[in-house]
């Protein structure tokens, strides 16, 4: 049944893919040997000297590398729990909707902002919170003095936090409203029966229906710490919130790309890869120990 | 079974109702204020009394991008990439899917395969050494260059593998027994039966293609060559001085405003065109992802 020339048919069919992966992902990775070069390209990677760990060692001396780290720790783990609360809450709420053209309508607003590029929702952010922007207009009415919002270290991080759960929160929420829906409506009326309010069979009934998969998100956000949102900072920051708001993703396109900084800027990228594959491993390990899950 | 609903208990629906519909209507709103200043007079704009609603309604701004060259021509490399980065990610997510897909038995390097794909997936080599590769292969100010390094959309392969795992079985034997080889197998049975989930993948890679805009920063020398993205990133973003410019430069940054809001309201245009189908279909590949038997 199973015969040598399908099992030839399925590598054919693989192969474009494989040589695309070998060429475009593996051969960079080969290329990160540079972070234990002083790389020079008129020289290449055979002719650079090999400097060994000179470029790491350096790069944990730096003082705004470590700024850097702390910036991005901070931002990436604030995202994933206001997103993830937001959204849960959220499905939470819809949930409790009982009309359903009113739950299609809300769905359709909220998922909205999750197909917009960054580029885009910048340009718009930096619109509605320039100084006479539509935020801090609104913020008038309540006698607030104006807040330069991009432009505070203290403010800036917010700005980044809370807009991108705005752009996320109904999207991330997806997944809970197909647990909620999954649920069994037997349940809620042998609830109401023992005489449970509405928040007692939110409480009791619908959110041990979806704690499993907010376990499940939890776990596989572990792996997405390093990741702070590159598009996004990159199209709201500016020098002066830097302090703050520079992450690892920013901070290596400009040292390596921008300053030139080959070495130096594959070494911290090179870093954050190693790192960034344990905390995948250990995510995933974690999803599938505590949630069952499996990629494949 | 019917429980008779209390009226205090239909009071807090429609609460709810009202407050998440108030919540939907908020995400909203930073778009409305783009498209009204997009809308309005220059003056206006500068004077701050744009909310929601056009003030001195006027077209200028979209006569002025119709009339606009590189606008266009930025349109249109964005078009090129969405149309081949498309279609190569549909080839290449079909033709890799499907032998991942296959048993043990029948492919017994698909374990290792899969392994591999999915390390290249999560290894995320450094943006330096990904452009200096890129650079050797001379793609630089070349289309390929926004299309060929993420080819392989491997998220989308490993949704698709699983829709194809979850077909029954029985599919594959009735082929089988009259004589199908692989290529018929997945064109004539597994490609037809797998149109919803072929759909979610296409969106996907469609609407990242058109979103991106780094590649072709970085990518393209030329700014000719910019896709629509990286154009107007390049227009609204990294153009404008912060907080310090002159005042002559700032007023010639205002009134900029209104035509700067217009272009990104028709770069938003083409998603929210096919927002419907977007919506079908990437809630179900999300759950396509999340959920598997």
């Amino acid at each position: 049944m199973f015969k040598g020339t399908d099992r030839f048919a399925y590598w054919l069919m693989v192969l474009p893919g494989l040589l695309l992966l070998l060429a475009f992902t593996f051969v960079p990775l080969a290329y990160s040997a540079i972070a234990f070069q002083k790389f020079n390209p008129a020289l290449g990677l055979q002719g650079s000297p090999w400097v060994g760990l000179d470029n790491l060692l350096y790069m944990f001396g730096l003082r705004d590398a470590r700024q850097v780290l702390a910036n991005t720790v901070f931002i990436a783990a604030m995202k994933m729990i206001l997103v993830l609360f937001t959204a849960v809450s959220f499905a939470l709420l819809l949930n409790e909707v009982r009309f359903l053209g009113v739950r299609r309508a809300i769905q359709t607003m909220v998922y909205l902002p999750h197909f917009l590029s960054w580029v885009i929702l910048a340009g718009i952010l930096r619109t509605i919170l320039a100084r006479d922007g539509l935020v801090n207009d609104l913020l008038g009415y309540f006698g607030v003095a104006p807040i330069y919002f991009l432009g505070q270290p203290a403010v800036f991080p917010w700005v980044i936090i809370l807009s991108d759960v705005w752009k996320e929160f109904g999207f991330e929420a997806i997944v809970y409203l197909a647990a909620l829906t999954g649920i069994d409506p037997t349940l809620y009326e042998v609830a109401e029966l023992d005489g449970a309010t509405r928040l007692q069979k939110m409480r009791y009934v619908s959110l041990p229906a979806i704690a499993p998969v907010i376990v499940l998100v939890g776990c596989l956000s572990i792996g997405n710490v390093l990741n702070a949102g590159f598009d996004q900072i990159f199209n709201l920051y500016s020098p002066i919130v830097y302090s703050s708001g520079d992450i690892l993703d920013t901070y290596v396109y400009r040292i390596g790309l921008i300053q030139g900084q080959y070495s130096l800027g594959t070494a911290v990228g090179l870093f954050k890869t190693v790192v960034a594959l344990g905390l995948i491993g250990i995510s995933y390990w974690a999803a599938s120990r505590y949630a069952n899950y499996r990629i494949f | 079974m019917v429980v008779s609903r209390s009226f205090t208990d239909r009071m807090v629906d429609w609460l709810i109702a009202v407050l998440l519909l108030a919540v939907g209507v908020t995400t909203l709103l930073p778009l409305f204020n783009t498209l009204a200043i997009s809308l309005s007079d220059k003056a206006a704009v500068s004077g701050g009394q744009v909310g929601f609603w056009p003030v001195g309604f006027t077209l200028n701004s979209y006569d002025y991008i119709l009339r606009d060259e590189k606008f266009w021509r930025a349109f249109g490399v964005s078009l090129l990439r969405v149309g081949l980065g498309g279609a190569l990610n549909f080839g290449l997510a079909v033709l890799t899917a499907f032998p991942l897909s296959r048993s043990l038995r029948a492919f017994p390097e698909r374990n290792l395969l899969m392994w591999v794909f999915v390390f290249g997936m999560i290894l995320n080599v450094g943006i330096v050494p990904w452009y200096l590769t890129i650079s050797s292969y001379g793609l630089i100010d070349s289309l390929w260059a926004l299309v060929l390094p993420g080819a392989v959309p491997i998220w989308n392969v490993v949704i698709l593998m699983n829709f194809f795992r979850s077909l029954p079985r029985e599919l594959d034997e009735a082929a089988r027994i009259d004589g199908a080889n692989p290529w018929q197998l997945l064109w004539q049975i597994y490609l037809p039966t797998s149109l919803p989930a072929l759909a979610t993948i296409t969106l996907f890679s469609l609407v990242g293609h058109w979103n991106s805009f780094f590649d072709g920063l970085i990518l393209m020398n030329n700014p000719d060559n910019y896709p629509l993205q990286t154009y107007i990133q390049q227009l609204v973003i990294a153009d404008r001085p912060a907080l310090h410019g002159g005042q002559a430069q700032l007023l010639a940054l205002l009134s900029n405003n209104t035509l700067n809001a217009a272009k990104l309201f028709v770069a938003i245009l083409p998603i929210l065109l096919v927002y419907p189908l977007l919506q079908r279909y990437f809630v179900r590949g999300i759950l396509l992802g999340a959920v598997k038997e």
